[in-house]
C-alpha cells in the first residue's frame, strides 16, 4: 500500500490505516495499554509495599538483640542453679554475703529481709548485685542474620558482655510508668492519658457534633419566627443565612491544620481560661503547680479539632434515614422533635456512632496540637482527674524518637505497636457496634 | 370552610362530647420545641465560634508580635534569616522549607495517588478492589507520628546509603518530603477515585465503541471528564502537606535554613511552631508571639488552598445528566 497516493485524502477527511498497518496500529496500541496497566498496578502495589516496609521497620526495631554486661554472673552467685529455684534463706544468704553492710542496713530499715517475698528478693539481687547493663542495641534483622559480625563487634568494645534476645514490647513495658532509663521505661501513664483523653473528647464532641448535624439536616429550613412581622422575617432570614454559613464554615474548618487548633487551645483553654481548666475555680488543683496544661484543656482542643468531621459524618448518617419514616411520624401527629428523637436518631445511630468513633480514633493519633498546648512528656503518676497533668502515647513516641540513643528508638517502636493495636481495636469496636445495632433494629 | 368547621363542631356537640365550638388550627407555639431548636442551633454555631476564635487569637497575638520594636512587617515577609536569639524574624526560610517539602510530597503523591485511583476505578475487578481499598484506608489511618518515625529511622538511612553520608544529612528535607508524600497519597487516591467513578459509564462505552483501548478510554475520556475533581483533590492534599507537622518535626531538622537543596536540613513553619512550643515557653515572650504570626501565615495558606479547591469543583465540574 502506497501512502503517497493517500496523502491528499488524509488531509481532507482523514483516513484509517488498512491491512497490515491496521493490525500493527491496533497491536501497538494494545501493547501500550498493557504497559500502562502494569505501571498503574505498580503504583497500587507500591502502597502495599509501603505498608510492609512500615511494619518491617517497626518490628525490626521493637524486637532484637541487646548486649548485656553483668557486674557479677548469676552462675557465680548460685553455683549454677537458677535464682528462681533457691529458697528464701539461700537468697538472703546471697544478699548478706554480697552487699555492703550499709546497703543491707538500709534495706533492713525499709522492711526486714526475712519478711520479704522471694520475688522481691530476686529483684533486689538483680538490681543490686547482678546489675545488668545494656551496652549495645541491635535490630531484629542484625540479631537474626548478622550474628557473627555483631558478636565480634561487641567483644571488641565490651569483652564481658553477652548478646541476648530482647523484646522491648513486654507486659512490663505496658504497666510500668515513665522513666528516664529506657530499659526500665514504660507507657502506663501514656496509655491511661490516651484513654482519658479519648473518653473525654468523645463525651464533649459527640453531643455537640450530633446536635449540630441534627440542626443542619432537620431544622435548617424551619422558620421559627412569625413571618407576618418584619422583625420575625428578618430573624428567619438571619437564621437561614447563618445555617448556610455554618455549612461552609464546617467544610473550611475540616481543612485547617491540626497545629492551628493547638495554637487556639494554647491561647484560649490553657491561657485565657486557666482558672477554669486548671481546676482552680473548683478548688480542685494544687495551687502551687496548677496551670492550664491539663487533660481538660487537651480534650477541649481535641473536641474542636474533631467536631467538623463528627458533624459531617453524622449528617451523612441522618440523611440516610428515608423521608417516608419522618412523614409517617408526622402523619401520626408527632411533633418535629418527637420525630427526630424517636424516629430519625435511633435509625441513624449506627452510622453516627461508627463515624464518630472513627473520627475520634483518628484524633487519638494526633500529636501536634498536644505539643503546642504543652502536654508534658515526663509524667510518672497516673492521671487522676480532669485537672491532672498528662501525657499520651503519640507524644511519648515523638519524644523518644527524637532522641539519638538506639534504646529510645527501640521503645518508640514498641510504643508504636501499642498505639496501632489501640487504634485497630477502636476501629474494630466501631464496626462491631454498628453491626450489633443494625441487627438489633432489624429484629425488633 | 368556616361553615364546615361549624357544622362539624355541632355534630360533635350532638354526640355529647365536649368539643369546643371552633377549633383553632393555627400552629401552636411549643416552648419545649423552641428551646430544643435553639440549643441545636447553638451546637451548630460552635463551629462559627471556633473560626472566630482562631482568627481572633491569631490576629491579636500577631499584632502584639508586630508591635514589638524588634520586628517589622516588611522584615517579616522579606527577611531571609529567622533567628529569634539575635532578633531576626524573616519568615522566608520557614516558608521556603514548607514549599520545598510540599513540592517533593506532591511529586511523590500525584503520580502514585492518581495511578492508584485510575487502576481502582478503571481496571480493578471487584475482588481486587476489596483488597486494595482497605490498604489505602490503612495508609490513611496510620498516625502521622508513626510516619515521622518511619522517615527518620528507615527512609533517611536508605537515602544516605544511596547518595552517601556526606551528601545527605541525618535530618533532610528529601526524606521528610517523600514520607509526607506517602501520607497524602491516600487523600489524592480516594478523592480522585470518587471523581473518576462519578463519570457516567455511557462515556466509557461510547469510547470503547469507537475502538479505544482501556488505557485510551481512561486517559482521553474519563480523566478529562473528572479533571476538576482530581484537581480539587490535589489541592486538598497540598494543603494537608503544608500543614503536616510530625513528619517534618522529626525528620527535617531543627534549624531554619534558606536552601533549595533537599539533602540539607531545614525547618518548616509547622516544625518551628512545634519545636518552640515544645520547650518551656513563657507567655508574652516574643517567641510565644512569633508562633501566632507563623500560625496566621499558615492558616491563610491552607484556607486559600481549601477555598480554591471548592471553587474549582464548583466552576469546572462537568455535569452529566
Amino acid at each position: 500500500m502506497s501512502t503517497e497516493s493517500l496523502r491528499p485524502e488524509r488531509q481532507s477527511i482523514g483516513s484509517l490505516p488498512e491491512g497490515e498497518a491496521a493490525r500493527q496500529n491496533v497491536s501497538s496500541r494494545q501493547r501500550r495499554g498493557k504497559i500502562w496497566q502494569g505501571i498503574l498496578l505498580a503504583c497500587t502495589i507500591f502502597g502495599i509495599i509501603i505498608l510492609l516496609m512500615l511494619a518491617y521497620n517497626i518490628v525490626n526495631d521493637a524486637f532484637g538483640g541487646i548486649g548485656v554486661q553483668y557486674a557479677v554472673e548469676e552462675e557465680d552467685l548460685t553455683d549454677g542453679r537458677p535464682l528462681e529455684e533457691l529458697s528464701q534463706a539461700e537468697l538472703i544468704a546471697i544478699l548478706e554475703t554480697n552487699l555492703r553492710s550499709r546497703v543491707l542496713k538500709n534495706l533492713e530499715r525499709e522492711r526486714p529481709l526475712a519478711e520479704r517475698s522471694r520475688e522481691e528478693l530476686i529483684d533486689i539481687i538483680n538490681d543490686e548485685i547482678i546489675k545488668p547493663e545494656v551496652v549495645a542495641v541491635y535490630s531484629l534483622s542484625e540479631f537474626l542474620f548478622d550474628r557473627p559480625t555483631i558478636e565480634a563487634e561487641l567483644r571488641k568494645s565490651h569483652p564481658r558482655a553477652e548478646i541476648e534476645f530482647k523484646s522491648w514490647l513486654s507486659w512490663d513495658f505496658i504497666v510500668t510508668p515513665m522513666s528516664s532509663n529506657p530499659v526500665e521505661a514504660g507507657i502506663r501513664t501514656a496509655i491511661l492519658g490516651t484513654l482519658y483523653l479519648l473518653w473525654l473528647t468523645m463525651l464533649i464532641s459527640f453531643p455537640l457534633g450530633v446536635g449540630a448535624a441534627i440542626y443542619l439536616e432537620e431544622y435548617k429550613n424551619d422558620k421559627p419566627f412569625d413571618e407576618r412581622i418584619p422583625a420575625g422575617r428578618w430573624m428567619n432570614n438571619a437564621i437561614q443565612r447563618s445555617a448556610g454559613l455554618i455549612e461552609t464554615n464546617i467544610y473550611n474548618l475540616s481543612g485547617v491544620p491540626s497545629i492551628i487548633y493547638g495554637i487556639l487551645g494554647l491561647a484560649i483553654f490553657v491561657r485565657a481560661l486557666e482558672q477554669f481548666t486548671s481546676g482552680a475555680v473548683f478548688g480542685y488543683a494544687d495551687p502551687t503547680t496548677a496551670n492550664g496544661r491539663t487533660i481538660l484543656s487537651a480534650a477541649l482542643t481535641m473536641s474542636l479539632l474533631v467536631l467538623p468531621v463528627v458533624i459531617i459524618s453524622s449528617q451523612e448518617a441522618i440523611r440516610a434515614v428515608p423521608g417516608s419514616m419522618r412523614q409517617a411520624s408526622y402523619g401520626l401527629g408527632a411533633t418535629k422533635w418527637q420525630t427526630v428523637w424517636k424516629i430519625v436518631l435511633p435509625n441513624a445511630m449506627p452510622g453516627i456512632l461508627t463515624g464518630t468513633i472513627l473520627s475520634i480514633s483518628r484524633a487519638i493519633g494526633e500529636t501536634a496540637p498536644l505539643i503546642v498546648i504543652g502536654a508534658s512528656t515526663f509524667i510518672v503518676t497516673d492521671p487522676t482527674s480532669l485537672f491532672s497533668k498528662f501525657t499520651v502515647l503519640p507524644l511519648q513516641i515523638y519524644n523518644w524518637t527524637s532522641r539519638p540513643q538506639p534504646e529510645f528508638r527501640a521503645i518508640a517502636a514498641a510504643g508504636i505497636i501499642v498505639l496501632l493495636v489501640l487504634l485497630l481495636s477502636l476501629n474494630a469496636a466501631a464496626i462491631l457496634l454498628r453491626n450489633y445495632l443494625r441487627s438489633k433494629r432489624v429484629s425488633t | 370552610m368556616a361553615d364546615q368547621a361549624q357544622a362539624k363542631a355541632e355534630q360533635g356537640a350532638a354526640l355529647a362530647v365536649s368539643i369546643p365550638q371552633t377549633i383553632d388550627l393555627r400552629k401552636r407555639p411549643r416552648i419545649g420545641e423552641s428551646i430544643i431548636q435553639t440549643v441545636l442551633f447553638i451546637c451548630g454555631f460552635i463551629s462559627i465560634f471556633t473560626t472566630i476564635g482562631i482568627v481572633y487569637v491569631l490576629f491579636q497575638e500577631s499584632l502584639s508580635f508586630f508591635a514589638d520594636p524588634a520586628v517589622t512587617l516588611f522584615e517579616f515577609f522579606t527577611g531571609t534569616v529567622w533567628q529569634p536569639r539575635i532578633g531576626e524574624f524573616g519568615i522566608l526560610p520557614l516558608l521556603n522549607a514548607t514549599l520545598v517539602i510540599s513540592s517533593i510530597a506532591m511529586l511523590v503523591a500525584v503520580p502514585l495517588g492518581l495511578g492508584m485511583a485510575i487502576y481502582l476505578s478503571e481496571y480493578a475487578s471487584e475482588r481486587a478492589r476489596a483488597i486494595l481499598k482497605p490498604v489505602i484506608e490503612l495508609l490513611a489511618g496510620i498516625p502521622t507520628v508513626v510516619y515521622g518515625y518511619f522517615a527518620l529511622t528507615f527512609v533517611t538511612p536508605i537515602l544516605r546509603g544511596i547518595f552517601g553520608n556526606d551528601v545527605v544529612s541525618v535530618y533532610n528535607m528529601l526524606s521528610a518530603g517523600m514520607v509526607v508524600g506517602v501520607l497524602i497519597t491516600p487523600i489524592i487516591a480516594t478523592l480522585s477515585e470518587d471523581a473518576l467513578s462519578a463519570v457516567p459509564g455511557s462515556l466509557r462505552q461510547a469510547s470503547f465503541g469507537l475502538g479505544s483501548t482501556r488505557w485510551e478510554t481512561a486517559i482521553k475520556v474519563v480523566v478529562p471528564a473528572a479533571l476538576s475533581g482530581i484537581f480539587a483533590g490535589g489541592i486538598v492534599a497540598m494543603s494537608r502537606a503544608v500543614g503536616e507537622t510530625m513528619v517534618v518535626a522529626l525528620a527535617a531538622g531543627a534549624s531554619p535554613n534558606l536552601t533549595w537543596n533537599p539533602f540539607e536540613p531545614a525547618e518548616t513553619m509547622t516544625g518551628h511552631i512545634a519545636r518552640i512550643s515544645g520547650g518551656d515557653l513563657s507567655y508574652g515572650s516574643i517567641d510565644y508571639r512569633s508562633i501566632f504570626a507563623i500560625g496566621l501565615v499558615l492558616f491563610f495558606i491552607t484556607l486559600a488552598l481549601n477555598i480554591a479547591s471548592r471553587r474549582i469543583v464548583r466552576r469546572f465540574r462537568e455535569v452529566y445528566d
